[in-house]
């Protein structure tokens, strides 16, 4: 769906004011979204922005697109919906991690076991921030919040490990405050067909703030992180000299040199899960980019083609038909 | 087979079958081809499946029990009948489950063959009814069908385990002997069902073959009968159908009508899965079905659907409407058509799956949270599902708004002749989805004369906008958290709703319009209502009554209606939910409550009862 004039992210932000906290990680990722969506080339009117309820819920009215705010956790079951119903649609979720991971899980499993060709942007930012403050389903444990003062007793979420094991076909992490990292991903996740899982490290400045500050903070972000980038090495470090490499199943560093090539189709995920068993490495660099881009059929094309080979098949239904079908008998 | 005219063929005007066995053996299956086969010859039918939640409940057991009541009539019936004149027990826990339903004099088949001390005991029986007198007082008819079944099969080949899984339709051949019915019927259907497994296609044939040979040859009855078709019914084409399958069908006429694409979302449900499982085999035209997750994801995919230029419907019953609550405020406030059909059943909670109740009604009248009205209908029998779907999809459609249809169990499951509607009868209701920005520009929350927001599509060019459950501005649609603008837009919203009343027609009361007593029904009690009138008004009684599709908004001209009679009941299967909307909305009339909750419809006779009762007070 190309069209003649060319987009500027100034022409997908809609006339509503931005409400976020000042500092919240949210501006940043809309603006890098606005960036995004202007050099996809789809018009503004196949798109459609789908979220549910939390901070990051209320992207859609920001987005100069089509946009449905719905209800708590539900975003992926209206997405699947709007999907069904029009598959030319470019088709956004935006959601959080008490939005996609808590209350609505059970939909976030299914919309991506199914892979619906929908693209997910989980905004985590390990806190209920809506609500002032409560732990998540990402807080790592022992976080002290509001409703956990002597420190949350759950175990987390790691959403990446959720996303490969519900069988999605692209999963990937990326971080607020990385744009130009932001952008590659996200443009990744676009042309991906299929359902695409994409985690995004946000901060929340006002209830959970710095809360990825060891791995995200410029300075530090080089060498605690490592970007998984399909078909190039697992390289890190500000001089590029460390890499990792997995070992009987287990991810160490190395020399720069030993790397392990990256593949993010492989058809196992096997390699991805071993990736992101490393969030709860603290040694280790916290991976980020590419975990898995699989090629997969749609459920929506699916849907649809099931139509087409029925309508070949037994021709274009008729009422008349349906309603008359079986035997009947007449009155006079 | 040519139909045989016998002197001792003695005709009958209506007659109830109730098939009982346990709920493997195939009982719903038997009553369906007895039903089928009396639509083919042109009775007047309605039937009544009965059955357990648990597929295979422990053989032999009370609980196990399985029914399956069908009333085949050559005048115009309207219920499936209060007594069974034969009840047909494959077992000791049939015939003690089902004899007291049984009408004095009426026919008894039982399979002694199923009689041992062990099949006794299964049954919770110290004593076997078939020498203790239990049976005194009925006509008995003693057939070792196991055995029977057995000989007859005895060339096949099949297993004594696959030979037995025949015995229904020995007694379904008996039963067609006996009132006289051509079996081509049923072969035909054998030979479609069992196409892929002719062995078996062939064993039942033979076991109904010979079924029917044993009335003649053992001369177990004194004569056979006959019901003649029924001639009074309204000119037409006619099919035998079931509730569920008559929504389906109404809900893709609907769509057909408003030029649109059908989305279902739907979890399966008892006793609602029958309609997912139609429309799911309907894709040639065009059906969407998606069997979601759960409930939520169901409503929610179907409202996205909605918001995306489809129509929109979710099918449930009790406990996923409740699921689906949330979603529904959603419905109300984006102000998309979404259509919710509630296949009724006992609750609350899981309650009674397979039994019917009227008590959802307040729940889909008020059952959500903030100001949320929503139309709601119900339909009174299963034919009456096709034109209440069609309904349900027009208003959804015309006035943008999501709209509740109920039916429940008995409806769902219970069958009768419909005349087919010839499609010149089916007035179009086109949707209309706004393609540009009208002049001064797009407002997704201006209003037509109904009260109904423009529906602009996401993929049209010019009118992308946002929508949401936060309150929304008047016209903009943007969020608003105005004070004004609150109790604006809830009226607005309740308004239109409440216009959807001038689009209805005041129902018909039938019988006088003026008199003692009215009796004003919703949903699946109308056979019975209707019956019992009639009856009343044979003998001379000032009772009419009246039946309401439309519950909400109620149609004008009821405040008139009542005004004629000094008193009107309202029987409903709940503790009385209908009565106290009509007592609130019409605080000058005398409403009497009947409620019955014991998932069971109202018997024609407990109904007369009642109003007799009434009316010598």
């Amino acid at each position: 769906m190309a069209t003649n004039t060319t987009l500027t992210k100034k022409d997908f932000k809609s006339d509503q004011d931005v409400r976020w906290c000042p500092g919240c990680g949210d501006y940043a990722i809309l603006n890098c979204v606005q960036g995004v969506m202007a050099q996809l080339g789809v018009p503004r009117h196949q798109l459609c922005f789908v979220s549910g309820i939390g901070c990051s819920s209320r992207f859609p009215y920001y987005m100069n697109t089509y946009g449905f705010h719905t209800i708590h956790g539900r975003a992926t079951a209206f997405a699947t919906g709007i999907k069904a119903a029009n598959p030319e649609l470019s088709v956004w979720v935006v959601t959080g991690d008490g939005d996609g991971l808590s209350i609505g899980g059970n939909h976030m499993a299914h919309i991506l076991r199914r892979n619906v060709d929908v693209k997910i942007l989980l905004f985590n930012n390990e806190i209920y921030g809506l609500t002032k403050g409560q732990y998540s389903p990402t807080s790592p444990q022992g976080k002290k919040t509001k409703t956990s003062p002597m420190g949350s007793v759950d175990r987390p979420f790691d959403p990446v490990s959720f996303a490969l094991g519900c069988g999605a076909t692209f999963v990937a992490r990326t971080i607020d405050t990385h744009q130009k990292h932001m952008e590659q991903v996200l443009l990744a996740a676009a042309a991906h067909k299929g359902c695409a899982f994409v985690e995004i490290y946000q901060n929340c400045v006002i209830f959970n703030d710095g809360a990825f500050e060891t791995i995200t903070e410029k300075t530090v972000r080089e060498d605690h992180t490592v970007d998984l980038r399909p078909g190039e090495p697992l390289v890190f470090g500000k001089e590029h000299d460390k890499g990792i490499r997995i070992d009987s199943w287990e991810p160490r560093i190395c020399a720069a040199g030993e790397a392990e090539l990256w593949r993010a189709d492989h058809p196992s995920p096997g390699a991805a899960f071993v990736m992101a068993q490393m969030d709860s490495h603290p040694e280790l660099p916290r991976p980020i980019g590419i975990f898995r881009d699989v090629s997969v059929p749609t459920f929506d094309s699916g849907l649809h083609e099931q139509i087409r080979r029925a309508r070949s098949a037994r021709g274009p239904g008729s009422l008349e038909k349906l309603l008359h079908f079986g035997e009947t008998w007449t009155v006079s | 087979m040519s139909q045989t005219h016998e002197p001792d063929v003695q005709p009958f005007e209506s007659v109830v079958i109730r098939f009982a066995g346990d709920s493997g053996d195939g009982m719903q299956i038997t009553g369906n081809q007895f039903t089928h086969t009396a639509a083919v010859i042109g009775n007047d039918l309605a039937t009544f499946p009965d059955y357990p939640s648990e597929i295979r409940a422990p053989a032999g057991t009370r609980p196990g029990v399985s029914g399956f009541q069908v009333r085949f009539s050559s005048s115009d019936i309207h219920t499936p009948g209060d007594q069974p004149d034969v009840l047909v027990a494959m077992n000791p826990a049939a015939l003690v489950v089902n004899l007291k339903d049984l009408r004095a004099g009426g026919i008894v088949v039982v399979n002694t063959g199923q009689f041992t001390d062990a099949d006794l005991k299964k049954a919770a029986l110290e004593r076997n009814p078939l020498l203790d007198g239990s049976l005194k007082g009925y006509r008995v008819l003693e057939i070792d069908i196991n055995k029977r079944v057995a000989e007859a099969l005895a060339s096949t080949g099949l297993s004594a385990k696959e030979v037995q899984r025949c015995k229904n339709f020995y007694t379904l051949g008996l039963m067609y002997w006996l009132y006289s019915r051509p079996l081509d019927t049923t072969l035909k259907w054998l030979e479609e069902k069992f196409a892929k497994r002719p062995e078996l296609a062939e064993a039942n044939k033979l076991a109904m073959q010979a079924g029917y040979n044993a009335g003649d040859i053992h001369e177990f009855f004194h004569g056979r009968y006959e019901v003649l078709p029924c001639k009074s019914l309204p000119k037409g084409t006619y099919r035998n159908v079931m509730g569920n399958d008559a929504t389906a069908m109404g809900l893709v006429a609907g769509a057909q009508l408003a030029g649109l694409q059908i989305f279902l979302g739907s979890y399966p449900i008892t006793p609602a899965s029958g309609i997912l499982e139609a429309l799911a085999g309907y894709k040639e035209h065009g059906v969407l079905t998606f069997q979601a997750e759960d409930e939520i994801a169901a409503i929610c995919s179907a409202l996205g659907a909605s918001y995306a230029g489809c129509l929109g419907i979710t099918t449930t019953s009790g406990p996923g409407m409740a699921l689906k609550t949330e979603a529904l405020g959603l419905a109300v406030g984006t102000e998309l058509p979404l259509v919710i059909v509630n296949v009724q059943r006992g609750g609350p909670s899981t309650g009674l799956p397979t039994k019917t109740e009227q008590a959802d009604l307040l729940q889909a009248l008020f059952g959500r949270n903030g100001e949320a009205p929503i139309p709601v209908l119900a339909a009174s029998s299963p034919a009456d599902a096709f034109e209440c779907a069609v309904e349900a999809c027009r208003i959804a459609v015309q006035y943008m708004t999501p709209v509740i249809l109920l039916t429940d169990g008995s409806i769902a499951n219970g069958a009768e002749p419909w005349r087919v509607p010839e499609l010149s009868e089916l007035t179009p209701f086109p949707a209309k989805f706004l393609e540009r920005a009208p002049e001064g520009g797009f407002l997704p929350f201006s209003r037509n004369e109904r009260l109904a927001r423009p529906w602009a599509r996401p993929g049209t060019p010019a009118l992308e906008h946002r929508i949401g459950g936060i309150e929304r501005a008047n016209l903009t649609g943007h969020i608003s958290y105005e004070p004004e603008n609150h109790e604006l837009m809830c009226k607005l919203r309740a308004q239109k709703v409440q216009g959807v009343r001038d689009s209805i027609p005041t129902p018909e009361v039938f019988g006088d319009e003026r008199g003692e007593l009215l009796v004003l029904g919703w949903g699946s009690t109308f056979g019975a209502i209707r019956s019992a009138v009639e009856e009343l008004r044979k003998q001379g009684r000032a009772v009419s009554a009246l039946h309401l599709r439309h519950i909400w908004p109620l149609p004008n001209g009821l405040d008139e209606i009542f005004a004629n009679f000094r008193a009107v009941l309202v029987p409903e299967m709940n503790l009385g939910q209908l009565v106290r909307l009509l007592r609130s909305e019409y605080t000058q009339h005398n409403f009497l409550s009947y409620t019955k909750v014991q998932g069971q419809p109202f018997r024609t006779s407990e109904l007369t009862r009642k109003i007799l009762a009434i009316l010598e007070q």
